[in-house]
Parts: C-alpha cells; sequence; structure tokens
C-alpha cells in the first residue's frame, strides 16, 4: 500500500458525501441534538475554569516541547517500559503494526480479543487485520459496540455512534447481538438504562471469558513508562485489568515527558471531551503487572511526516478531545462518515490530508471543508490553530483549471485599479443583463441565494464625480 | 490626522452605499477620509482559496497604498482581519514588504474600532427607527475580536429597537469561495441563520461584513421574507434630515 491506511474508504469528494448526509433527515436530527448538548456542556465547565487561558497555554507548550524532543522521550519511554517488564515494538505504518499485533495474539494461542475504544487501531483498521488471521476483536466501549454490531463506521471521535439515536440502537441491539455472543432481551425498549444493561450483560460474558485484550493510551509517560486511558464507563478497565495479556497500540505523539505534566491535561481533557470537570475512570499502568504480560506498539503511520511540517506539526498536539468537531457547523450538517477518515471535523480535514497525502480527490477536498469561521480554534485546548493548517494545505493543493483561470483573471483585474474601475462600469451598464441563475459552479450559489444587484456606479466612480461627497 | 478608507473589493464594486456611509459618517464626525486610488482587493479570496502569489501580490499593492497614513478604516471585519492576521504571515520577517506590513498593521482598524476605540465615540447622532439585529460575523468576532463595539454603538441610535440573534455567533456559511465548492453545506447553515433572523421578528438584519449579509441577504431575498439585510456603517450614517444614501 503507497498511501497511509486511515480505517475508511477514500472514494468520493467531501461536498458529494456532504449533500447526502444533508438528505437524511433523522441524521441531521440526531447531529444537531447531539453536538449542541455537548456544546453546551463544554462551554459550562470550561467557563468555571478561572484558570482555563493558562492551562491552554500550558498544554500547548508540554506538547510542542514533547514533539521537539520527540526523538528523546521515544527512547526514554522504551527503557522505562522495558525496565517494568514490558516489550516494546515499534510500527512504521498500520500493516506492520497489524502484523506485530496480529503476532502477538496468535502466540498465545487464542483466537478472540476484547479492545478498549482506541483510535490508533480504528486509523490502522487492526478488527479488520485480525479477521484474515482468524483472531476475532470485541469492542467492548458502548459506541464502538453500536457501531460494530451495525456493521457500521464510527463517525465521531468521542462519541462513534453519535449518528445513531436510541431508536436506532435498540433496533441495532436486538437484531445482532445474538451474532456475537449474548443476546439482547426479548422485550427490549429504547429506554436508555434497558439499552445500557442489555449492552452490560452482553459484554460482562465477554470479560471474564477473554484472556487478550487490545487497548491505545491517552498518554505516555516517558520519564516511569505509564500509559494512561481516560474513559467513562470502566469497560475499559476490565479489559485492562482481566486479561492475562495487554497489547496497547499508542501514536508516538502520545508521548508525555513526565506526571507532572499529566496534571494539565487531566484538567484539558475531560472538560473538553465530555464536557465533565473529571472523568469516571483514569486507568494507569507501568509495565507488565503481576501475572501479565505487557506490549507496547508505538505507531508512526504518517507522523513523523507531519512533524516535518513547519506548519502542520501542530496537529500533533491534538489529544482527541473532539472539542473541535462539536462546535464546528460544517461537521454538525455533514456528519463524520463524509471526512472518509476516522478523524472527522476539523482536526480530520488537517490530519487526514497530512497523514495520507492529497493524492485522492477526498483528500483533496478536506482542507476546504470549513468556512474558516474559527470556532475550532478558539475551542482547540491545545490552541491548534487549525483556519492556518487549512489556509496552508489549500495553497499546496492542486486547484481544478477552471478555478485556476477563474482567480487568475481575478488577480488580473486586481492588479491595477483602471482595470477593476473599467469592469465596474461595464457591470453598471450590464447590470440588467445579469441571469437569475448562474451557470456551472457558480450555480451553486443562485440554487438557494439571489444575487446582489449590481449598482450603476461604484463606489470608486461616485468618489471621483463628487470629490467624496464634497461636490 | 490622515485617515485612509480601504472601502474593500465587494462594497466599491457591489455595495457603494456603505462606502459613501462611511465617508459621511466620518465628515459628520469630524474627519475628512482620504480614498488611496490604487487600492484594489486585499487579496482574501486568493489566500484562503490556497492562490498564495496572487495574495501576496495583492497584499504587497494593498500596504503600498496605505502606508503612510494615521489610520485605516475598513468598513469590513473579515478584510481588516486578512490585514492583521494573515499579511504578517504573507510578509515574513524581514523586507521592504514586511516593513511595510509592519507599517499598515497597527494602524488598521474595522469601522467600529475606528469609531470607539480611536475618536472614541459611542453616539455618532444616528437616528434609524427600525426593529434591527446584529449577526458577529466570524472574522468580527473571533479573528479581530471586535466585541460588544457594534452593539454599543447600535445601543445609542435613537428610534432603533435592537432585539438580539439567538445562535448568534454561529456561522452563516458564507466563507467566501466555500459557499461555491461546499454549495450545500454553506446553504443548510445559511438556512439555519436565515431561520434565526426570522424568529427576531426583525425589519433588518445588519453586520459589519457586507459578504456574509450578501449570503444570508441573498437566501432572505430569495425567501421573499420582506428582512432587509443593511452594513452597519449605514445605519450609524442615517439621520432624521438624511437616510444612508
Amino acid at each position: 500500500m503507497s498511501v497511509t491506511f486511515l480505517g475508511m474508504p477514500a472514494d468520493r469528494p467531501f461536498p458529494r458525501n456532504a449533500a447526502r448526509a444533508l438528505r437524511d433527515s433523522q441524521l441531521r436530527f440526531n447531529l444537531r441534538k447531539a453536538t449542541r448538548t455537548i456544546r453546551a456542556r463544554r462551554a459550562s465547565v470550561v467557563a468555571e475554569a478561572p484558570d482555563w487561558a493558562e492551562l491552554r497555554e500550558a498544554g500547548r507548550t508540554i506538547k510542542e516541547h514533547t514533539l521537539r524532543n520527540l526523538d528523546r522521550y521515544l527512547v526514554q519511554l522504551e527503557e522505562a517500559v522495558t525496565a517494568a517488564g514490558g516489550h516494546v515494538h515499534w510500527a512504521a505504518d498500520a500493516a506492520e503494526a497489524n502484523g506485530i499485533v496480529a503476532a502477538l495474539v496468535k502466540a498465545t494461542g487464542e483466537t478472540e480479543v476484547v479492545k478498549v475504544k482506541s483510535m490508533a487501531t480504528q486509523e490502522i483498521g487492526l478488527n479488520e487485520a485480525l479477521l484474515e488471521h482468524g483472531i476475532t476483536a470485541y469492542e467492548t466501549d458502548l459506541a464502538e459496540l453500536i457501531v460494530q454490531l451495525g456493521d457500521d463506521r464510527p463517525s465521531h471521535i468521542l462519541v462513534p455512534a453519535i449518528h445513531r439515536n436510541r431508536a436506532e440502537i435498540r433496533e441495532i441491539f436486538a437484531e445482532h447481538m445474538s451474532g456475537w455472543g449474548r443476546p439482547a432481551p426479548e422485550d427490549l425498549t429504547d429506554d436508555p438504562a434497558e439499552l445500557a444493561e442489555a449492552a452490560r450483560l452482553h459484554l460482562r460474558e465477554r470479560f471474564l471469558k477473554t484472556k487478550v485484550a487490545i487497548s491505545g493510551a491517552n498518554f505516555a509517560i516517558a520519564e516511569t513508562g505509564t500509559m494512561v486511558v481516560l474513559e467513562s464507563e470502566g469497560n475499559g478497565r476490565m479489559c485492562l485489568t482481566l486479561p492475562r495479556t495487554l497489547i496497547s497500540v499508542v501514536g508516538i505523539e502520545k508521548v508525555l515527558p513526565t506526571w507532572r505534566d499529566l496534571e494539565v491535561f487531566l484538567q484539558l481533557l475531560p472538560r473538553s471531551s465530555t464536557g465533565e470537570r473529571m472523568n469516571p475512570y483514569t486507568s494507569s499502568w507501568t509495565g507488565a503487572a503481576e501475572g501479565q504480560e505487557f506490549h507496547l506498539v508505538l505507531l508512526d503511520n504518517g507522523r513523523t511526516g507531519v512533524l516535518a511540517d513547519e506548519v502542520g506539526r501542530q496537529a500533533l498536539r491534538c489529544i482527541r478531545c473532539s472539542a473541535c468537531l462539536n462546535v464546528c457547523p460544517v461537521y454538525e450538517r455533514a456528519g463524520g462518515h463524509a471526512y472518509g477518515s476516522v478523524y472527522p471535523g476539523p482536526i480530520g480535514a488537517i490530519l487526514t490530508p497530512q497523514l495520507r497525502g492529497m493524492g485522492s480527490e477526498l483528500d483533496r477536498s478536506l482542507p476546504y471543508a470549513s468556512s474558516l469561521c474559527g470556532a475550532c480554534y478558539e475551542v482547540c485546548p491545545v490552541a491548534i490553530d487549525i483556519p492556518s493548517v487549512l489556509l496552508d494545505l489549500r495553497a499546496r493543493a492542486r486547484h481544478p483549471w477552471p478555478e485556476r483561470a477563474g482567480m487568475a483573471a481575478a488577480g488580473w483585474v486586481f492588479e491595477r485599479s483602471g482595470r477593476l474601475a473599467r469592469l465596474q462600469r461595464a457591470g453598471g451598464r450590464l447590470r440588467r443583463l445579469v441571469p437569475r441563475r448562474l451557470p456551472g459552479p457558480l450555480g451553486g450559489w443562485t440554487d438557494t441565494r439571489d444575487l446582489p444587484e449590481v449598482p450603476e456606479e461604484s463606489f470608486r466612480a461616485w468618489w471621483d464625480r463628487t470629490d467624496g461627497g464634497r461636490r | 490626522m490622515r485617515v485612509a478608507l480601504f472601502v474593500t473589493c465587494v462594497n466599491d464594486t457591489l455595495f457603494p452605499d456603505t462606502g459613501r456611509a462611511v465617508v459621511r459618517l466620518l465628515r459628520r464626525l469630524g474627519v475628512e477620509a482620504d480614498f488611496p486610488r490604487a487600492q484594489t482587493c486585499c487579496g482574501q479570496m486568493h489566500a484562503n482559496t490556497g492562490y498564495r502569489d496572487e495574495a501576496v501580490r495583492l497584499a504587497r499593492r494593498s500596504v503600498a497604498a496605505l502606508r503612510g497614513y494615521d489610520a485605516v478604516v475598513v468598513p469590513s471585519g473579515s478584510c481588516a482581519a486578512m490585514i492583521r492576521e494573515q499579511y504578517p504571515k504573507l510578509a515574513g520577517s524581514s523586507g521592504p514588504f514586511a516593513d511595510a506590513v509592519a507599517q499598515v498593521v497597527p494602524k488598521t482598524y474595522e469601522l467600529t474600532e475606528f469609531l470607539v476605540d480611536v475618536l472614541g465615540v459611542t453616539d455618532v447622532g444616528a437616528y434609524f427607527p427600525h426593529r434591527v439585529t446584529y449577526h458577529p460575523t466570524c472574522h468580527s468576532l473571533r479573528g479581530i475580536h471586535l466585541g460588544d463595539r457594534p452593539l454599543t454603538l447600535l445601543r445609542q441610535v435613537k428610534g432603533l429597537e435592537l432585539v438580539p440573534l439567538p445562535g448568534a455567533e454561529e456561522c452563516c456559511g458564507f466563507g467566501g469561495t466555500f459557499a461555491l465548492k461546499n454549495a450545500d453545506v454553506s446553504a443548510a447553515m445559511c438556512a439555519d441563520k436565515v431561520r434565526a433572523v426570522l424568529d427576531t421578528g426583525a425589519e433588518v438584519l445588519c453586520a459589519a461584513d457586507n459578504s456574509c449579509l450578501m449570503h444570508i441577504g441573498g437566501m432572505l431575498g430569495r425567501q421573499k421574507s420582506g428582512v432587509r439585510v443593511t452594513h452597519l456603517a449605514e445605519i450609524l450614517c442615517s439621520t432624521e434630515t438624511a437616510g444612508a444614501r
């Protein structure tokens, strides 16, 4: 495979994917309701933190420093994990990471694994890769379970099933749970407590009999070799503690130098992601626990390429909180699947084209999937200037020829004020001839909006005629 | 004080009433603005669509036309943000272009900043007997942080009933070429903004950017809603004896 794999097919450009999502009124309703709820919750818990600006600056600085010295901290992390009885593996891309994990699982003799919610393993398509080796991976995060049972794809970083409402979830449970393990109760309704109980019983059985677990990590602390996972349900902790073998696939940008640095992120992440002051479960482990084997797979998969880019590298500061998704007006209408990557929304629009390149039509369209409204930058807990990175990517994108011609013509006119004045005079004379509907790509405007009326006289002509209104 | 009006290409070409309103409003407040004839476009459309070379050429032209003034007044939050935020990045750290940018940037004010911060005026003596709502455009809100300057000015306008716009801080979906490249998403965002405007019962929607107003107004017009859009400057210019024109 020549391009970096990001867990999703990338065939159609963003505007076409978005148009399809916009026609789905149920999806629009679900997304609007969910993003607005989380958005409001985040806003209220951020507003109550008096030192939020300082925390955000600290988060940015720590990440920037770590990325600048990543070579050093990664080696320190490896040494600390090894000293604590863990095994460290290095994976350059998705195929290598999947191969390492598959070999480790096979060595245990098991054919089933439980999984903690993890973006890195979604990114490399681990579940599908394991299946090719005859290994079944069971998702244990409630939302990931909904996605897996529904043979669906995640559409949000934090809430992968955000596009589903509870009636749809009831249907998925009733229909598909039996194929994966303990079936849903016959009389299951769409009451949230009943749905959660059905998932709890289904998963509990799985936790007790599975011997291998796979996780990611929110943070990996170099000084001690400690992995940290933040979660809401406790299912992650079941996976991290019960099985005999634990394999963690972690992106190389997840390193933090010290425990002290973690303090900043334990405040930034829950408030930005779920809109909570503190997340319900924080699990940390250092190397192998007694009676357990621990493997850490450090994943590059395009990250060092991003790190080499002066503007784009700030995307590696991302802590996957999804605040930018929840506040994005484009994500709210288009939904996560339109981005064709496990990283949707504003962060996906800058991360995906950098990791995967801009070879496909979809990846070239992603930097344009933004009105540059700036809401994402404002809420980002590590101050990633997403609009600036989008502009940088746009400057590097290959542009379609009609657009190039239009932009060159506009540039030519603006090059001399006399040219602009002549065009304005011509526009004033021909103003009655402007059609109500424009042809080609310009029709995107006139399909739903009237054009402004062209004035008889431009401002410039008025100024000349009246000496700025003094005559 | 030598004041230059950077009217912006959109106002110059499509909304000359706004430019005239700024000239008359400033004259009423004792400021004779100059209109440097060489100005054309700040280059935002090129920069935001990924045409950096053309954007740099237009930025060079603009700062050449505007340097030497004590203040540059821009009746557009978006173009003011382009000059203040993007010009320094386009110009780099040294050279004559960077020097010119460093001269112009701190003297560039969006209209309401110039009125409130430089002239120290909040009551401009305007009269506008209508029910009005205000949309803070993204670049004026999150780009140059206009804050409540526009509302402070509007509250002092005689006869004007100011009604709050629900979800005001949300983007209208214009985004320059975004409106064409992602026409469906843009229209969906605009439809929600239009709904919010209609819910206020306002007769007039105003903002500090005619480009966003052209977008929202285009849909209000297509829907025959009867709500009209007006640049803030035209409201502030209106008096009991004279309209904005």
